[in-house]
């Protein structure tokens, strides 16, 4: 902060030079906030364009009065208000459920001591970085071959508590729990490891158990990290598409989530339903964007540490 | 002598076996157990049980439905990917994609970074307009510049048509459907690479600053010899995650097109490998590209974390 400040003074004495360096700098941020957000601004207006007006106006520029209609963001929330629903019945308890091992596995790998740690350290970075293509064939056969986890608990809706058809959310969800804990675990541990270990060398010299150690320090210290991962781990898994794809397969299937059914609609590059495609995209971003906007510092923190 | 103490150390073991026991038990190592074993174990199927799952498939012919077929194991399925030109051209692909996209990302996301280092108005929120992409599915930001790159309407040929030029049908073409992809990308991934260089630039004390505009450097001067530099760890690891994600980016392409095959010329091995298993059932044949793929990222990867090892920050 006070090399910004100090820079600004020394430029400061040269002040017209300051002035014309100054506005080169706004312009070139303001370009940019041009380049970032013309196709999501493109994209909403597009979304409340009738078929005429799309062909009529410029894509970034509003409609006339009579140009405006609510018609595709209704069909758009039709068609994907079901699987927005599942896509979030799914994600939320995976993103808990991951947060919850990945927390006890960060605090057994940082806060004690023993040889070989990391060599399992290594263990959960290369899954960070494993492309999925390299386990999505696996995937595919252990959840319609090996373990057909969704058809074994058919009987389970007999009980009229779920739709047969949204039990393959199970298996999917399972699976974002097993590929999200190295990411978490990671993004954990970097927080723990920062963590002042006064706290914890006093509690063991009182003698205290390694579980009260991390249920009474370690986890109340670790609030705004829960926090942190959340939104970094939730956005990932709402948004993800290629385990969708490879367990539900079908955008039609009563179990598909919003990747899935969003990929679908307007599938041809030559079509020209854009309003229904763009009302699309924006009422399934909704869940995240809204998510971004309210916590967007935790979002890039979730980021620098755990990468993208 | 050496039968002594051979001896002496068996008579040392059997007497301390319970106590030693104790030790083990109480070491941190099993006492740590219960926190990071079941994790290590969910994450340790996933993972590498299913590396290994692939690579038992690969070695197979299995292809079409039915279960895995074991009779012959061999490497035919490699051989015969290595000699296929299809498998060439995804290569060179994705090799095109991951060298322009990564350096693109981290030349743009340093300027941006740099841009932002310093204090203005609402400096918070343009971070935050920048960043946004990031907070999207790729399902969502490939159906944004479909619309983007529409060869009448869309807001490129809008543009470009100002200057002049006409209408270029960039996911059509195949001469310019590849830089059209990596563009797109790097409008979404450019954010991401300036909040990982931020995140540098702050860790750095601004007396070394300070110092060198004492001396009677100029500012860009000073970032180019001072500042950068110093930014080596930041830059490694945001290059290995962008590379890493050049390798497997199959959601944006597919969902360009709703399909396996995405546009013309710009078929990657990640969605060759895809649309070979998932859409050609030829299971063997895609399990072998995956296991192409994984070498790539493990040749990636294993740098960097010896990189970080040596760093001592692992």
């Amino acid at each position: 902060m006070a090399r910004e400040s100090l820079a600004d003074i020394d430029v400061a004495g040269i002040v017209n030079g300051m002035d014309a360096r100054r506005l080169g700098i706004y312009i070139v941020v303001t370009l940019f906030i041009a380049f970032f957000l013309a196709p999501l601004e493109a994209g909403i207006l597009t979304a409340i364009k009738t078929d005429a007006s799309i062909s009529q106006t410029v894509p970034f520029l509003p409609p006339g009065a009579d140009g405006v209609t609510a018609e595709n963001v209704g069909t758009a929330f039709d068609q994907l208000y079901g699987s927005i629903i599942n896509s979030l019945v799914m994600a939320i308890p995976a993103t808990l459920i991951t947060i919850v091992f990945a927390s006890m596995a960060a605090y057994g790998l940082t806060m004690i001591d023993w040889r070989g740690q990391v060599g399992i350290l290594v263990l959960f970075l290369i899954g960070v970085f494993v492309p999925y293509q390299a386990v999505i064939i696996p995937i595919d056969k252990f959840w319609y071959q090996v373990f057909p986890l969704a058809e074994m608990l058919e009987p389970v809706a007999r009980l009229k508590l779920v739709e047969p058809g949204h039990l393959q959310l199970v298996p999917l969800t399972i699976t974002h729990i097993a590929y999200g804990i190295p990411i978490v675990t990671v993004l954990f541990r970097g927080y723990y490891q920062s963590m002042p270990t006064s706290f914890i060398e006093a509690a063991k010299i009182d003698g205290k158990s390694l579980t009260s150690i991390y249920k009474d320090i370690v986890l109340p210290l670790s609030k705004p990290m829960f926090g942190v991962v959340f939104i970094y781990q939730f956005t990932q898994i709402y948004n993800e598409f290629l385990f969708s794809l490879t367990i539900i397969k079908y955008a039609n299937a009563t179990a598909a989530t919003m990747t899935l059914v969003l990929s679908g609609i307007g599938a041809s590059i030559s079509g020209v339903d854009y309003g229904l495609r763009m009302a699309a995209a924006f009422l399934a971003a909704l869940p995240t964007l809204v998510l971004y906007i309210a916590f967007s510092e935790q979002f890039a923190k979730g980021l620098q540490t755990g990468g993208a | 002598m050496a039968t002594h103490e051979a001896t002496g150390e068996s008579v040392a073991d059997s007497v301390g076996w319970r106590t030693k026991l104790r030790y083990v038990l109480n070491g941190d190592f099993v006492r740590s157990l219960p926190y990071w074993g079941i994790p290590f174990v969910i994450m340790g199927i996933a993972v590498y049980g299913g590396i290994g799952y692939n690579i038992a498939i690969s070695l197979t012919d299995t292809a079409g439905i039915g279960p895995v077929d074991w009779s012959s194991l061999d490497l035919e399925m490699y051989s015969q990917a290595l000699s296929e030109p299809s498998v060439h051209r995804a290569a060179v692909n994705t090799f095109v994609l991951l060298v322009a996209f990564t350096a693109i990302c981290l030349v743009l996301g340093l300027f941006l970074a740099v841009l932002l280092d310093r204090q203005f108005r609402f400096k918070e929120q343009i971070q935050m307009i920048y960043l946004l992409p990031m907070s999207l599915s790729f399902v969502v930001t490939a159906k944004l510049w479909v619309w983007m790159y529409d060869a009448e309407f869309g807001v490129i040929n809008v543009v470009l048509g100002l200057f002049g030029i006409d209408p270029i049908n960039f996911l059509g073409n195949p001469s310019f459907s590849l830089a059209a992809i990596i563009f797109a990308l790097i409008w979404q991934f450019s954010g991401y690479t300036m909040i990982v260089y931020l995140a540098g630039l702050r860790s750095i004390p601004g007396s070394q600053f300070e110092a060198a505009q004492i001396d009677g450097a100029s500012t860009v001067r000073i970032y180019l010899r001072v500042i950068i530099p110093q930014l080596k760890a930041a830059s490694v690891s945001a290059a290995v995650v962008l590379m890493v994600f050049a390798l497997k980016t199959f959601t944006f392409l597919y969902a360009l097109t709703g399909g396996y095959t995405p546009p013309k010329g710009t078929d990657i091995l990640a969605t060759l490998m895809m649309r070979e298993a998932f859409n050609n059932v030829q299971w063997a044949y895609g399990a072998a590209i995956a296991t192409m793929l994984l070498i790539m990222a493990l040749g990636v990867i294993s740098p960097y974390l010896y990189y970080q090892h040596k760093q001592g920050s692992l």
